[in-house]
């Protein structure tokens, strides 16, 4: 039976479309703000929940979400995108995944609009719950903070799946047939993350062109080049950031901080926050420790040397603010600005004072050990270890290669910070570095003192005879145990 | 009618069993609850609204999202626990099944009882292995933590099928489809059943048999 859509009808239909559309935007950048989220679920019906589930609506989203459909509905041929991507604090940025919702010109035309394809579009919904808990960018957007943050992008018409790598993966999450065309929603996700631990030196242009004012607000928000992701994430107000001029976002939601172990400067995965701005636009703003805490990079490998990966104690907060100014400064093309805007403690070993990096050290591995003068603690106690031999590291070797200041290791002792390996914070007590400056120097074996020793070898020597009878005799058990091991 | 049978089958560590079995059967109740439903007159009726909650496994690198009701989370996580118990009681090589079926009520004239018609069965399989040190550990969190998200796909699959579904019923019929005995979520009746098998892949004892929701004991 094949009859024509009755005006109501196809007015609910394209309303349900369209609500369908901007739920699923909020549900998707909501899976990737880092957080756990939390709705109540309510007996007594509000009217306002749209599909008859609680899913909150982040202003921000809907803006852009209604702005990139642009009066239109998901039709054939037209698909509405919502792209994830990942953008690392030194500039480099990766898609991670699209989810798609198209339209293809499957009919069903029996179906009852305002009951079953609004229940059907609601399972889809909680499909959509289900299915951006399961792909991989859940997890990196879970652990996101100051070393990346997630951006989204969405855009209408023709799905581009390019920048997803080779080998993607695609999920679909589900199909509601309609009587104007059958809704398909769809995931293609990245698999190939490689790609970010072979950037970590490198100084190339970000694939995606961010425009260097990417931490400024825009001016008004439409001037948002198409390439531009909008980061997720809330920021909570008191937070520190930075950035001058940011907006800050008028929801008071935690963020996440990273509390993995200190790493070089290349940090690798990252996983972007998406921040809702005031305005319409979105800001990206890396999610930032509470006043005081120190930033971390995550690390992608620690060297073996001991005094190398005591490297990459992060960023202070008061460098946030340079860090960001060496990076709008920096810009895709200016990486050795941006790596002397960055003040690092060094390892131990490492020598010091501070000194230029020239562009030469950028392309050594450890480069980013670049000493820094660090006068407020040249004089504690706790963190010079007197009694270590200037042992020369080929950590060492290779910063003194570059012609830095510092002395050689064949100089006197140098003052240097005590970083042990996997230190957390040097702010607070390090149980590590206590553990470590203790041990170097053991006392010595009672056992080993000499003049004990000498009497126990005297009567060692004596008591000889005897023990060898005695094991001749039991020269037969002995043989039987060996046979046993073999 | 058909009753729409499927079956998920997972391998874990003995500790990740509950949250394995949690991880499944809430997601599977999730796309199979509702809001309450409030009946008007001449027939009509409104449908409250279903919350979401992610949750974190402890011992599984997986969040999933559940319905926002803690009246069902304590009686799924009742259920699993006595499964993952005769589990570890059973002595055998840690091998059982936990069903979530939802069925209809159909009643009979008496003296005969209500019938229960399954319309949809989830059998879940679960095979426990046992670990030798942390780092096999760490390895089965992340492994388990990836099938656990393959099976989600899975259930989100079949779910999308849009097969058959009870019609939705009447103010006096509601009882006979859905689970009304929540106070903020509504699933369609369900029940939940879990049997161990020894070594030899039979049951070991009777099918041990529990009834978490009945509307009607008779």
């Amino acid at each position: 039976m094949d009859r024509d859509l009755s005006p109501q009808d196809k007015k609910d239909l394209d309303k349900f479309i369209k609500f369908f559309a901007l739920k699923t935007v909020q549900v998707i950048v909501q899976a990737r703000l880092g957080e756990k989220i939390c709705t109540r679920s309510s007996s007594s019906p509000t009217g306002s929940d749209w599909f008859n589930l609680a899913i909150k609506d982040i202003p921000e989203v809907t803006h852009e979400a209604k702005k990139a459909l642009a009066g239109q509905l998901p039709g054939i041929g037209r698909s509405m995108c919502v792209e994830i991507s990942l953008k690392t604090s030194e500039g480099d940025s990766m898609e991670l995944e699209t989810w798609c919702l198209e339209m293809n010109e499957k009919c069903d035309k029996d179906i009852k609009v305002s009951y079953t394809v609004y229940n059907r579009l609601s399972v889809l919904l909680k499909s959509l719950l289900a299915i951006t808990r399961v792909t991989p960018a859940y997890k990196l957007s879970r652990k996101q903070g100051h070393d990346y943050v997630i951006l989204y992008r969405i855009y209408f018409g023709e799905v581009q799946l390019s920048g997803l790598g080779e080998g993607f993966q695609t999920v679909r999450v589900g199909v509601v047939s309609t009587p104007v065309g059958t809704v398909t929603l769809s995931c293609a996700y990245r698999t190939n993350l490689a790609f970010m631990s072979n950037r970590q030196f490198e100084r190339s242009a970000p694939i995606m062109g961010i425009i260097v004012d990417h931490f400024v607000d825009p001016p008004c928000s439409g001037q948002r080049p198409a390439t531009m992701g909008h980061p997720c994430n809330y920021r909570a107000p008191d937070e520190e950031d930075g950035f001058a001029g940011v907006q800050d976002s008028q929801e008071v939601c935690t963020t996440s901080f990273s509390t993995s172990p200190p790493s070089q400067v290349g940090c690798t995965r990252s996983f972007l926050v998406l921040h809702a701005g005031k305005e319409g636009g979105v800001l990206l703003v890396p999610a930032y420790p509470p006043h005081g805490a120190d930033a971390h990079l995550t690390v992608e490998h620690a060297p073996n040397t001991p005094g190398s990966s005591g490297d990459g104690d992060g960023l202070s907060q008061s460098e946030d603010g340079r860090r960001d100014d060496g990076r709008r400064s920096a810009s895709p093309t200016d990486p050795v600005e941006a790596l002397n805007a960055f003040t690092r403690k060094v390892g131990a070993f490492v020598n010091r004072p501070v000194t230029q990096i020239t562009a030469a050290s950028l392309d050594l591995p450890f480069a980013a050990f670049a000493p820094r003068g660090l006068g407020s603690e040249e004089n504690d106690p706790m963190v010079q270890p007197p009694d270590s031999p200037p042992c020369p590291s080929p950590l060492q070797a290779s910063l003194h290669s570059q012609g830095s200041e510092g002395s050689g290791p064949q100089d006197d002792f140098v003052m240097i910070d005590f970083r042990p390996a996997f230190s957390k914070d040097d702010l607070l007590p390090m149980d590590l570095g206590t553990f470590y400056r203790e041990f170097q120097n053991p006392p010595q074996l009672a056992s080993l003192s000499l003049h004990i020793s000498s009497q126990s070898m005297a009567d060692d020597l004596d008591s000889l005879p005897e023990k060898l009878a005695v094991y001749e005799k039991n020269i037969d058990e002995f043989d039987a145990f060996v046979d046993m091991l073999q | 009618m058909n009753c729409r049978s499927e079956v998920l089958e997972v391998t874990v560590e003995s500790r990740q069993v509950e949250e394995a079995m949690l991880a499944l059967l809430h997601t599977i109740l999730l796309h199979r609850s509702t809001g309450k439903f409030h009946y008007k007159k001449e027939g009509t009726y409104s449908i409250g609204t279903v919350g979401t909650l992610d949750f974190d496994c402890d011992y599984i690198d997986f969040t999933f999202a559940r319905v926002s009701s803690e009246e069902l989370d304590r009686v799924i996580r009742k259920a699993v626990s006595e499964f993952k118990d005769a589990l570890s009681n059973s002595g055998s090589d840690g091998m059982g099944q936990i069903s979530l079926e939802f069925y209809q009520k159909k009643k009979s004239r008496w003296p005969f009882s209500d019938e229960c018609i399954p319309w949809e069965v989830w059998s879940i399989k679960v095979n426990v292995v046992n670990l030798a040190n942390e780092q096999e550990r760490q390895i089965c969190r992340e492994k388990v933590g990836e099938k656990l998200g393959e099976k989600v796909i899975n259930v989100v699959e079949v779910i999308n099928r849009h097969e058959y579904l009870p019609k939705m019923p009447t103010q006096s019929e509601v009882d006979n489809v859905f689970d009304t005995s929540l106070k903020d979520v509504q699933p369609y009746l369900y029940k939940i059943t879990y049997q161990i098998t020894d070594s030899l892949g039979t049951s070991v004892s009777t099918t041990m048999r529990r009834l978490i929701k009945d509307t009607l004991a008779l």
